[in-house]
């Protein structure tokens, strides 16, 4: 079962709340007015999401252990299908739910 | 009035209302097997309204009890939202209370549709921008509570359901690889985060991740900007 209680998960909620929220609401918030947006915030607007979501991607493969079990080999092929599927169709959907299926197949009956 | 914008409105979010009601089902059903209780990936789709990161926040939530993390996370994760409020500032200036409204929920999609929509002559702006938002929202809350109810009844185990967050981050990240002009944001994402987990370890190299991105993004402004 899960280890947090109740309140702490509330606690946890309530943090990625505010953090979404502080996201959403500062540029009306602080620029709202007449102000002008510095050119620092506008390039940090434009270039940090990509970088986001490198750490997102690392972040979603953290706990694969390369050195023990099955050595990270069904990430490892349900990546490449996912990466082939979504070149070569485009289709958001389609792809993350052929991937997740082979990751499924693979970790059920195979590894 | 409100009739005439809703009219305008729906058809622009039908797109969205497939693929909400899935990726809402599939994190309702992630969350359950994770172990979570069914209010809690409910809750999180009406006041979080940010998809990939609530994948994550269940992540995070099996993981131990850790809010500034998560607040962090929240805050990187979400740093896209800062260019779409800055890029929504005027054309939500006039429209009422329901500004407030309309940038809680200003997700990726409710962006996409209010920053490129034509609103047809004679239809109150507003009221469209809030229709949008409003329809997606009801669309993930109703995909994200049919996912955690059928993960409730459903009591069959599903190994390797987890790996949806991982396949969802993995599209989002190539989606994005595919439009941007420069690859260079993404490569300083994925290599600090990368040199950050073998060096911190995976229960704390977010905080160091994000300090790390913001820095090398910084000290090499000048030849990152010309190319974004």
């Amino acid at each position: 079962m899960n280890p947090l209680n109740i309140w702490q998960i509330a606690v946890m909620i309530g943090a990625v709340t505010l953090g979404t929220m502080l996201t959403r609401f500062t540029p009306f918030l602080v620029f709202g007015g007449e102000k002008r947006v510095p050119k620092y915030v506008e390039y940090l607007g434009k270039a940090l999401p990509g970088a986001a979501l490198g750490l997102l991607v690392i972040y979603s493969f953290k706990d694969v252990n390369v050195l023990a079990g099955s050595h990270g080999l069904p990430e490892l092929i349900s990546l490449a299908a996912i990466v082939a599927l979504h070149l070569w169709k485009k289709n958001m959907l389609l792809s993350i739910a052929a991937g997740t299926a082979v990751y499924m197949l693979l970790v059920n009956f195979v590894f | 009035m409100k009739l005439k914008a809703f009219k305008a409105a729906f058809p622009k979010t039908i797109p969205i209302m497939t693929g909400f009601l899935f990726l809402g089902a599939a994190y309702g059903i992630y969350a359950r097997t994770s172990g979570l209780p069914a209010a809690v990936p409910i809750i999180m789709a009406a006041v979080v309204f940010a998809g990939s990161m609530e994948f994550v926040a269940v992540d995070m939530l099996c993981g131990g009890f850790d809010p500034v993390g998560a607040l962090v996370m929240a805050l990187m994760v979400n740093a896209r939202h800062l260019f779409y409020g800055l890029s929504m500032l005027t054309k939500y200036k006039g429209v009422g209370a329901k500004k407030w409204y309309l940038i809680f929920g200003l997700c990726d999609e409710s962006f996409s549709i209010n920053c490129t929509a034509d609103v047809p002559e004679g239809v109150d702006k507003g009221w469209f921008y809030f229709w949008v938002t409003l329809l997606n929202q009801c669309y993930w809350v109703t995909g994200a509570s049919v996912g955690a109810l059928a993960g409730s009844f459903i009591k069959i185990e599903l190994p390797g359901l987890e790996f949806v967050m991982t396949a969802l981050l993995v599209v989002i990240f190539l989606d994005n690889w595919l439009k941007e002009k420069s690859h260079s944001s993404s490569l300083i994402g994925l290599a600090a985060a990368f040199c950050c987990l073998l060096f911190f370890g995976s229960g704390g190299f977010i905080i160091p991740s994000m300090a790390v991105i913001i820095l090398i993004l910084t000290l090499f402004r000048r030849k990152i900007e010309v190319r974004l």
